[in-house]
């Protein structure tokens, strides 16, 4: 949405000094800018090709050892091409019942689903209403909420673990889908959106009769949905990402979501990277599509986070 | 930057005052607020206002989750922590020592090793979207995943690290999941590798909203380009920065991932960061006043740091 902005400032296309606009004065210089500045670009693009290549590569033997056998995947000399290619590491793994992967799979597209709902359906009224209605204790509300993103998380740690306890729902999905629900970036972000919002609009459809619940359902949701759509995305990833407290919260093999389950098949296989790097792959294949379909409202999202608006 | 939608009608109602009500508040009953409220403020109170009260009420008795006598005990677990000779005590502050080691190397490069990045990025060329999304794709995998690839990748003997840097005829045998040094500098590998996308993306949306008169002002009164970084771009760079130093610190200093996975705290413990120590006193072994206390120690210990992150920028502010 930038994009308009990037051709002036700092960068190659920019950095090279001013051109002459052609006329009498050296022709040959002007050739020579455009040559260097081709340089300089070709050279720009080497360096990121090379670097992206490298970075991309450890992803890269992940997938490739999760087609090797055992014994290849632990030899000394690494091999960036399986030989056999052997679907035996998923086999073992989709198939080991004191591991369930597909329970645990199944598990985190569960929470991670139901976790997005409830932040959408109670940080987006929340929002709306801190951003556009005027009652008692709204200032003191948003005070609250914003000074609860500097509380070190850690502290919620122990006494929500009681809290999740009493409420019977340790070893449960509840427990990883609702206490995340409770963090204040939701509604800070929506609100920051709705403060955008032209008020137009909104005063149009009381005129016609529309009452607040209507306003909101038929007039402003529809223009928030880039926002609910970047908000849902990171909300999706952090939940489906989450480690510490899915792994101390869930106990038993057949509830743990991916991420804690896992951590427990690894101390489980050690040695069988085969198998630690199919369970991997299989963690990762859901986020990166998640990804590489809505990578731009991600990192939207996550460049917008930054900037208090 | 947030200003997408340009259907106001007129200019003059766009520049409305943000963070205030709109001028002409639609009308609306005393409790519809409320209920727009609702839902959110129970999730609120019931799992991060009741537990920071509740954490502290708890961090004042000798609190077992199996045992149903919960004697108070005061401040006995906090002084329990400053007990040089005590059990808690040396444990707790290996544990802040090794959040402390951890924080002070990644802080650093995951300042500056994106800000290049994001500098590299903030030009037009091809594929400049597709590099971008190449160098934040290992943050979406979630720490899960990236520990256990990097405890394979950087195994002492059969991990490709140490076989690359043979190849280069440097030291091919160390153990970087089990002996430090070597173990932090793969701690903080491994988190670079991960995170960096994060903080460079943010970065990137900061160089954008730099107006490019400002460097075409600099240009004109004959400022090269280190000057030009020096006096625009950094500058024009603090707002974000300090959302990123802080938000970077905080995510080092609740580095927890990483070290389960990758060296389970080795060696003897060296590795093993407070909240590591936290989780497994209150969550393991179920001593929950011991790690109430803790937790506060280290959350007061980082609301200093972030305190002292935000007057160090305000100092630049006032400087200028």
């Amino acid at each position: 949405m930038t994009e308009t902005h990037v051709q002036h400032s700092r960068g190659p296309a920019s950095a090279a000094s001013p051109q002459p606009a052609g006329g009498p004065s050296a022709p040959g210089g002007t050739a020579g800018v455009v040559a260097r500045r081709r340089l300089r670009r070709s050279l720009l693009h080497l360096v990121l090709a090379v670097v992206a290549a490298l970075y991309l590569s450890p992803l890269l033997y992940m997938l490739v050892t999760s087609f090797k056998t055992s014994a290849q995947a632990g030899s000394t000399t690494p091999r960036w091409i399986p030989s056999p290619v052997t679907l035996h590491a998923y086999r073992t793994v989709l198939g080991a019942t004191d591991s369930p992967v597909l329970r645990w799979l199944l598990n985190s597209v569960l929470a991670a689903s139901a976790h997005t709902a409830l932040v959408l359906a109670t940080a987006t009224p929340a929002a709306y209403a801190l951003a556009r209605m005027r009652f008692w204790g709204r200032t003191a509300i948003f005070t609250a909420v914003v000074a609860t993103l500097f509380v070190p998380p850690m502290v919620l740690l122990i006494p929500n673990f009681l809290i999740v306890n009493q409420l019977a729902w340790v070893d449960s999905l509840p427990a990883v889908v609702v206490p995340g629900a409770a963090s204040a970036f939701g509604v800070f972000f929506l609100r920051q959106f709705f403060l955008t919002l032209p008020g137009e609009l909104e005063e149009a459809a009381e005129i016609d009769g529309c009452n607040r619940w209507q306003i909101f359902v038929r007039v402003v949701l529809p223009l928030t949905k880039p926002a609910l759509a970047t908000l849902g995305l990171l909300a999706f990833l952090a939940n489906w990402n989450d480690f510490l407290w899915p792994l101390y919260v869930l106990l038993s093999p057949e509830s743990l979501t991916l991420p804690a389950g896992l951590a427990n098949f690894q101390s489980a296989n050690t040695i069988h990277y085969d198998l630690l790097m199919a369970g991997a792959v299989i963690a990762s294949v859901p986020v990166l599509l998640l990804y590489v379909v809505a990578q731009r409202w991600v990192i939207e999202g996550v460049s917008r986070s930054g900037l208090k608006g | 930057m947030v200003q997408r939608l340009k259907a106001g009608p007129s200019a003059a109602q766009e520049r409305r005052p943000r963070g205030g009500t709109p001028p002409r508040a639609v009308r609306h009953r005393w409790w519809t607020p409320y209920v727009f409220m609702a839902p959110y403020l129970a999730l609120f109170l019931t799992f991060v206002v009741a537990p920071v009260v509740y954490g502290l009420w708890i961090s004042l008795h000798d609190w077992d989750i199996n045992v149903p006598v919960k004697p108070f005990v005061g401040l006995d677990n906090y002084r329990e922590l400053f007990d040089p000779d005590g059990v808690d005590g040396p444990r707790f502050w290996r544990a802040m020592r090794a959040t402390g080691v951890f924080t002070a190397l990644s802080v650093p490069l995951l300042l500056v090793v994106p800000l290049l990045v994001a500098l590299l990025m903030n030009g037009r060329f091809r594929g400049r979207t597709l590099y971008r999304a190449v160098y934040f794709a290992p943050y979406v995998l979630g720490v899960a995943v990236v520990g256990l690839l990097w405890r394979f990748l950087l195994d002492g003997n059969i991990g490709l690290v140490n076989h690359y840097l043979g190849l280069l005829g440097l030291p091919d045998d160390l153990q970087w999941t089990t002996d430090t040094p070597a173990a932090w500098w793969g701690l903080v590998l491994v988190t670079v590798w991960w995170t960096l996308g994060f903080n460079a993306v943010i970065y990137l949306a900061g160089l954008q909203d730099i107006p490019a008169e400002l460097y075409e002002s600099a240009r004109v009164d004959g400022a090269n380009a280190w000057h030009r970084f020096r006096h625009v771009t950094l500058p024009g760079l603090r707002p974000v920065a300090l959302f990123v130093v802080n938000s970077t610190l905080l995510a080092s200093a609740n580095m927890f991932g990483q070290s389960y996975l990758i060296t389970t705290g080795a060696p003897a413990d060296e590795t093993k960061t407070a909240i590591y120590l936290i989780a497994e006193t209150g969550l393991r072994r179920f001593e929950m006043g011991s790690a109430s206390a803790m937790s506060f120690v280290l959350a007061l210990a980082l609301m200093a740091a972030s305190a002292l992150v935000f007057r160090i920028f305000r100092e630049r502010q006032e400087d200028r």
